[in-house]
């Protein structure tokens, strides 16, 4: 997917491959820091007597059992939403468009809390379920990009966003009215959060996650060439319409597997992004790229700091994602001058 | 750089339209192999929408566009795109693209699905950025570069197409006098190598300085077509115009000027 960085290039394009090395190994700490701490009545030092594989055997089932799977969920999800932020980014040219201020997480969530309240209790139903309801999500981002005035309007599109995040919302809080039983498992799962997630459920978004990868090798190039506007792309043999209904799909696949395994977590696709394209410019490959590690080192990051903040208590994962989030978008709005894609 | 292949681009019996609005209807039109070929005409008489029907972004209401004879619209259209380059108006790109970046995105129509970056992509690159001499600005962003230069990096990724044809939406549009000088230079040269080019210009008198051939469109009708020492007069003027012009012919280059230019009376 990455042309070679040929020589003229050299001088000018960012440093590419230290940043994405530099992000690889802050990934592999907080992994570490993720089987270390929390979660679990097992000390940092106990948990890597385990890990060496001399600790005791309460250890090793706090780590394997309670940390790895917590682990691996924050990872896949922090991947899905920080490739569908940078996507819907792309395809929109809108360095605000994030699937949970755009109502995409927010569709995914009602859909889910909707199939709670009727008794569906199969991750592989439920991660179907979120697919569609972010499906239907990004149809209406689309649609709304399409009316006068909000498409070329970064900060309109958000509001219009935040508008059907807040309808969604009141309608979720609705059905939890209707059931109480439901409404307690509507209601954990809603905040956001990764923890006592069964494995089961990584199992069933795994093909969509694998499907959207696949999808984004092949339309990453016409992506990056649709940057330069719809006819120029034409001109270099693409099918922009081809490619937008293939970056919503694929949006919708990741957006649905995030929320399916953490609840809808806004903000993540925002910040994750941001921090990508900080390094690698304006190439929406290089910067799919970076969001590679980016994406799961900031919600397992997040994760980590929300079990160690009010320990022994844990604080929910979306608090933390919402909590770094805001002055990122705050920061971004503020600068004055948005960053055109 | 000199171009082994030529193709040839003709429209046949067009129709052209913006939804329920025929913009032209039944246009013939054969792009003279090696030449530059100037559309012009009077705004709104559908010249851009004709180049964008040639270019197969525009949908043809009826008739065919053939690329080497063959429907342009039922060829894939990376094939069409490694024959035909366009550049459009209305381009945009994302800030920070630098020149030597926007220049690669012109060899996509040649890379398959993972390829990497070969040695003819490289030197196709090379002799791009030569030939619209952007060399020495390959590392700079386009926000930063005057109007000419940025035109003339959007006409280098053309180049690295390495297409027989190239077709330019108003080329020189928003550029000063010395900036468009520079650009239709560039398309002299390019034509020089080979290149069959056909561009939508508003100014006449540039048509008639820069191009072999002139095509002049009214009110989605071609009216006149050839070379613009035979074709233009006052009278042409005037239908295309609505405007009074005496003719003379430029000293230096023989190439028809209008003087005198002034309203009907």
């Amino acid at each position: 997917m990455l042309n070679a960085l040929s020589p003229t290039s050299v001088v000018a394009s960012r440093a590419f491959f230290p940043p994405l090395l530099a992000a690889g190994f802050l990934l592999l700490l907080v992994v570490l820091a993720s089987l270390l701490y929390g979660a679990g009545p097992v000390s940092a030092r106990d948990a890597m007597a385990a890990l060496m594989a001399n600790g005791t055997e309460e250890a090793w089932f706090v780590v394997t059992e309670l940390r790895l799977p917590r682990t691996i969920i924050a990872l896949v999800t922090g991947l899905a939403l920080g490739l569908a932020g940078a996507l819907l980014q792309s395809m929109t040219r809108n360095p605000l468009a994030e699937p949970g201020l755009l109502g995409v997480s927010a569709g995914s969530g009602f859909a889910v809390a909707l199939a709670i309240l009727l008794g569906a209790t199969t991750a592989t139903l439920t991660t179907l379920v979120a697919q569609l309801g972010a499906l239907a999500g990004c149809a209406l981002v689309i649609a709304a990009t399409r009316v006068q005035g909000l498409g070329n309007d970064p900060v309109r599109l958000v509001l219009a966003g935040a508008t059907l995040t807040g309808l969604l919302l009141a309608l979720t809080s609705m059905l939890m009215l209707m059931d109480q039983r439901a409404a307690d498992e509507i209601r954990f799962w809603i905040t956001g959060s990764v923890a006592g997630k069964p494995l089961s459920i990584l199992w069933a978004t795994l093909p969509s996650i694998t499907l959207a990868l696949v999808l984004i090798a092949i339309a990453a190039r016409p992506l990056a060439a649709m940057a330069l506007g719809e006819k120029a792309a034409v001109g270099l043999g693409h099918h922009p319409g081809r490619i937008r209904f293939l970056i919503t799909f694929t949006v919708a696949l990741l957006v649905g597997s995030a929320t399916a395994l953490a609840g809808p977590l806004i903000f993540v696709g925002l910040v994750v992004p941001f921090i990508a394209r900080a390094f690698s410019g304006p190439d929406i490959r290089k910067t799919l790229w970076l969001c590679v590690p980016v994406g799961p080192a900031v919600v397992l990051g997040a994760d980590v700091v929300s079990r160690l903040i009010a320990a022994p208590a844990e604080m929910p994962l979306g608090v933390i994602t919402a909590l770094i989030g805001a002055p990122v978008l705050l920061a971004i709005v503020r600068a004055g001058r948005m960053p055109s894609l | 750089m000199s171009l082994t292949e030529t193709s040839t681009l003709m429209a046949e019996y067009i129709t052209l339209a913006h939804r329920q609005f025929i913009v032209a209807e039944n246009l013939s039109l054969r792009l003279p192999p090696g030449k530059v070929t100037a559309i012009v005409g009077p705004n709104g008489c559908g010249k851009s929408t004709l180049l964008n029907g040639l270019a197969r972004i525009h949908a043809l209401r009826d008739g065919s566009v053939l690329l080497d004879g063959k429907d342009i619209h039922r060829l894939p259209s990376k094939e069409v795109a490694r024959k035909l380059a366009l550049l459009p108006q209305d381009n945009t790109a994302p800030e920070g693209l630098t020149v030597a970046d926007l220049v690669r995105f012109g060899r996509q129509p040649h890379q398959g699905w993972m390829a990497q970056w070969s040695k003819e992509d490289q030197q196709a690159f090379d002799q791009a950025i030569q030939a619209a001499d952007v060399a020495e600005l390959a590392g700079r962003a386009l926000d930063t570069l005057s109007g000419g230069q940025r035109q003339r990096a959007w006409i280098a990724m053309a180049v690295a197409q390495q297409t027989p044809l190239l077709l330019l939406d108003e080329p020189t549009s928003a550029l000063d006098l010395g900036h468009q000088i520079e650009v239709f230079e560039l398309i002299r040269a390019l034509s020089g190598q080979g290149k069959t080019i056909a561009m939508v210009v508003h100014d006449l008198a540039s048509a008639c300085r820069y191009a072999d051939h002139m095509v002049a469109m009214k009110n989605g009708t071609i009216i006149e077509e050839g070379a613009p020492a035979e074709i233009v007069s006052p009278e042409l003027v005037q239908e295309l115009y609505g405007v009074s012009c005496d003719l003379i012919h430029d000293p230096a280059t023989g190439s028809p000027l209008l003087v005198n230019v002034r309203r009907n009376r």
